[in-house]
């Protein structure tokens, strides 16, 4: 069993935002060239694992834009061709010239990491990115011909308030994107956001929930469809046909594909096996230099620990999960109490699982409480 | 020995006024134990005796003086033994009161003063720790003086520490205690006063002869229990056991029974001989029943086999102490423990986490109550909270007679505590100019919990308290119990007061409320008296508990993390569907509303 989904891992940024925990660095940009190579090196040695027919690529960050671009340029050359070719990048550094970039070499998919529009949110944030930016980066991308383009927001954010969250679903509605992702910002204990922020966070925890029913119901009375815990596509027959706007490559991982992950402290999952590359670049350069796969965490995946997996990411989604091969991961007593409680709901004689749309605000603990 | 060379007697402290280091003296006079063998306190011999500078278990030990046989029966020191103390004084025809030249007499000093006049003991009276700098012996002489009925000139004034006038302790012990007065001839009688567990050897019975001789090797009955054993060893202490062939009439010792179960011989209990028993038991036997429960849990549900073992190993030399198994639904499996007191509660809490290294959940600690369900139905006893019955025709709960002492200004302070706490007065007097001896009745339920600390902290810790049992009276006590999600939470049952069951019940559920987290449906929080709901509190669900994302990079983590809420969630108690973590119930058990 091959891979379809392909992830690439681009660590650069100008700067590491203080609510970042992704692997980034930043000050690298004369390195973009070999790691570039080191990709394409790790790429050749794992090619047997990836099917022929890849289905989907999302190159992530770090910044993916900010990379050079004739490394860029460089590096989607050598990727495979495949049906959806995501690249998250951030509104600052979408040009005409980085736009045609990607559409030349076979992007069709876009994940702007906008988060906010408001002006005092996106410093809080450590953004560079101005909200005229933000615009001007959906419209240059529109003009290059892109037709799927996806928009993050993060609500919680220290000093954010419901008007400004109204405010943010309202801006980014109106540049009618394809897609949204909605995360509540997650705040790493011991990190200097979190220090910095500290009563404003605990301010914000208690007014999330409110957040989290603000977000779903604006975006679903907008016509979007709630697919995914944190993801909304547009769903409008007349306007986009039968066009699934879902994103194709992080579906892939909620409906447990297999992936390969390549670059800095990516992961994989294939065949039973998960590893994760280290994270330090300098090594991971070294090993590809010298033509070796770079070192790695391995964690086989057991059967019945792939099934919770199975059932965690599956519950995320607003389709109903099949239960095939799944009944020894749950707990049927749990099941049976949730159902009383209007929070699950199992279909089809048993063969399948959905949450209700309450249970998918507790989607989390529901789950914990399915799981054996 | 010739019974009028024998003198028994006890000595009378209270806690800290000098009676270890007076006893300690007395060895050393008398060459009982050589100056090198010395140890501080040698008749305190459990380490947390020593700590608390308290006798929790009497021993006597045998000196001599002058050509006379010395017996210094020890005495526990505290309230919570009260009818041991009086056995280990029916075993003497002497006590030494000691009271501390700088403090004067305390609310236990009086309690065992009157026991000790109550069984006719001649008292003899002695101001301690004179060479204090603050000491006023001549004060403390003519308190002293007062309650026994004595001169002040006959009042001894000593310093056990330096030594300074032990001799004069010994000769007056010789001149004024009584010479015992059993009837040698007679068949063989001996009061049991004490005693504890060989694991070698057995129950050791701690005796006073009365009449007749007792032999070793010869068979031995119990009068009141019925137990018989064969004397495999007699002797007396020194502190070291001596064995001796004889334990003759007006002499004290030891009898080694080899028995398993220190619960079969009960202070107070008779010895007699089998070959020519007597026909009357010595007066005074009662068995020691407890009065304050507790149900005791181990924090790890692991450790129930250890806490059992640990019990079992504690009653060996605790005859008083009580525990049956106890299924909480909201702490698992643990014990319902009966104590005297709430010392002894404290004692054996302490004992079980200190030598035996156990972590233990204590429950609020509650009296024994007597119900009768309906009219002409029996009597039954009550232990815990949540097996009294919902039909109650007649309840009845302990009274105690409460001794207190303070300085003078604190009276009001002490009367608006006994006041909120049921008590009734009884007398008060001046045992001074400036303190005053405060005699309250009240429930034994109303100070469990808390009423100690209370007194000490109203009266800036100069209050000395202490407390007789006053038998059963009828109360108006309803049952409160609290229900969460419909069903009601055992543990958190308690017996109050009608008149403080809607504020109590009101707290109940208020801090219940803070802390239950909150579920996926709204969870009612209720304290009801029978069918009837006095407070009610609801924590509302949860509307939103997700991971906020998820892809290919962080799915094992948060497979982990899901993994360690379901973990958590399975620790957890589940009462009418919902989680509730055991914090919750302690942070309930330890409410205290009147601080």
């Amino acid at each position: 069993m091959n891979a379809h989904h392909l992830y690439v891992h681009l660590p650069f940024c100008s700067h590491r935002c203080g609510y970042c925990d992704f692997v980034t660095v930043t000050g690298h940009e004369g390195d973009h060239g070999g790691y570039v190579d080191a990709l394409l090196g790790e790429l050749e040695l794992e090619r047997g694992l990836l099917s022929d027919e890849v289905d989907t690529i999302f190159l992530g960050g770090g910044t993916p834009t900010f990379t050079e671009p004739a490394a860029l340029a460089r590096l989607l050359a050598g990727l495979p061709r495949a049906a959806e070719t995501t690249v998250e990048a951030n509104p600052e550094t979408v040009t005409p010239g980085l736009a045609a970039l990607l559409r030349e070499h076979g992007v069709n998919r876009v994940s702007l990491g906008a988060q906010s529009f408001q002006p005092h949110l996106l410093e809080t944030l450590e953004r560079r990115a101005r909200p005229e930016d933000v615009r001007g980066a959906v419209h240059t991308l529109r003009d290059a011909g892109f037709d799927n383009v996806s928009l993050d927001l993060i609500y919680g954010i220290p000093g954010q308030s419901v008007g400004d969250l109204e405010r943010d679903l309202a801006e980014a509605l109106a540049l009618e994107p394809e897609h949204l992702s909605c995360y509540e910002l997650e705040a790493k204990p011991g990190t200097r956001f979190t220090h910095a922020h500290g009563e404003e966070l605990e301010r914000q925890a208690n007014a999330m929930e409110g957040y989290f029913e603000r977000v779903v119901e604006t975006l679903t009375g907008a016509g979007y469809r709630w697919y995914e815990t944190a993801n909304f596509c547009r769903f409008d027959d007349e306007r986009d046909g039968d066009r699934d706007l879902r994103s194709g490559h992080n579906l892939g991982y909620w409906l447990g594909h297999d992936y390969l992950g390549i670059g800095v402290g990516a992961v994989s999952t294939v065949a039973g096996m998960r590893w994760r590359n280290a994270p330090s670049l300098p090594r991971y350069l070294a090993s590809l230099r010298r033509g070796e796969r770079p070192q790695r965490e391995l964690e086989p995946l057991a059967a019945d620990v792939r099934a919770r997996e199975r059932v965690l990411l599956g519950l995320r989604l607003d389709e109903p999960l099949s239960t095939a091969g799944l009944n020894g991961a749950l707990d049927h007593d749990a099941l049976a109490r949730l159902q009383r409680l209007g929070l699950a709901d199992v279909r089809d004689g048993g063969a399948t699982l959905a949450l209700t749309r309450r249970g998918r605000f507790l989607g989390g603990g529901v789950t914990a409480e399915l799981l054996v | 020995m010739d019974q009028a060379k024998i003198r028994n007697f006890s000595i009378i402290a209270h806690i800290d006024h000098g009676k270890s280091t007076l006893a300690d003296r007395i060895l050393q006079v008398t060459d009982t134990v050589a100056d090198r063998d010395m140890k501080e306190q040698l008749l305190d011999s459990m380490e947390l005796e020593r700590e608390r500078g308290i006798t929790i278990k009497a021993q006597a030990v045998r000196v001599l003086w002058r050509g006379h046989q010395l017996n210094l029966i020890d005495t526990p020191g505290h309230v919570d033994f009260t009818y041991e103390v009086s056995r280990s004084l029916q075993a003497c025809e002497g006590a030494l009161l000691v009271v501390d030249a700088a403090q004067g007499i305390e609310a236990q000093t009086l309690a065992n003063a009157y026991l000790a006049i109550e069984n006719n003991l001649e008292i003899v009276p002695i101001v301690n720790k004179i060479d204090l700098p603050q000491a006023d012996p001549d004060g403390a002489a003519a308190e002293v003086a007062d309650l026994v009925g004595d001169d002040p000139e006959r009042v001894l004034r000593i310093s056990a520490k330096t030594g300074q006038g032990v001799e004069d302790v010994l000769d007056a012990i010789i001149e004024r205690i009584p010479a015992p007065t059993g009837d040698a001839a007679a068949p063989a009688r001996a009061l049991i006063f004490d005693s504890s567990y060989d694991q070698y050897r057995g129950v050791v019975a701690f005796v006073r002869v009365v009449d007749g001789r007792f032999e070793t090797g010869e068979p031995l009955r119990a009068m009141a229990q019925g137990t018989r054993f064969e004397a495999e060893e007699l002797g007396f202490l020194t502190p070291d056991r001596r064995p001796v062939k004889t334990l003759e009439a007006g002499e004290v010792g030891y009898v080694i029974t080899g028995l398993k179960d220190v619960s079969k011989l009960g202070v107070g209990d008779t010895l007699t001989s089998e070959k020519r028993p007597a026909k009357e038991p010595l007066p005074g036997y009662k068995e020691v029943k407890p009065m304050v429960f507790a149900g005791l849990f181990p924090t790890d549900s692991d450790a129930y086999p250890e806490l059992r073992d640990a019990l079992e190993r504690l009653k060996l030399n605790d005859g008083a102490l009580f525990y049956e198994p106890e299924t909480s639904q909201a702490l698992g499996f643990g014990f319902r423990c009966g104590f005297l007191g709430l010392l002894h509660m404290e004692i054996v809490r302490e004992r079980l986490e200190r030598e035996f290294d156990l972590d233990l959940i204590v429950t609020a600690p509650n009296v024994a109550y007597r119900v009768r369900p309906r009219p002409g139905a029996d009597w039954v006893e009550v232990h815990n909270p949540s097996d009294m019955p919902t039909e109650i025709d007649e309840v009845e709960e302990p009274y105690i007679k409460a001794s207190i002492i303070v300085p003078k200004e604190y009276v009001g302070a002490v009367m608006e505590l006994c006041n909120d706490r049921r008590g009734t007065f009884d007398h008060m007097e001046y045992l001074s100019e400036e303190r005053v001896h405060l005699v309250y009745e009240l429930p034994l339920g109303e100070i469990v919990l808390d009423f100690y600390d209370q007194l000490k902290s109203r009266t800036r810790g100069y209050a000395s308290f202490d407390y007789d049992m006053a038998g059963f009276k009828p109360g108006h006590l309803v049952r409160v119990d609290v229900l969460v999600a419909g069903e009601p939470v055992d543990a958190l049952s308690l017996i109050i007061h009608r008149e403080f069951a809607y504020d109590r019940g009101k707290l109940l559920v208020e801090r219940l409320r803070k802390e239950i987290p909150r579920q996926f449906f709204d969870v009612a929080i209720q304290a009801a008296i029978g069918a009837r709901i006095i407070a009610r509190e609801t924590v509302k669900a949860k509307r939103k508990d997700v991971l906020a994302k998820c892809y290919g990079g962080d799915i094992s983590r948060k497979r982990k993390l899901l993994e360690k809420q379901k973990k958590g969630k399975k620790r957890m108690k589940q009462v009418g569907g919902v989680e509730v973590p055991q914090e919750a119930f302690l942070a309930v058990l330890n409410l205290d509303d009147r601080k």
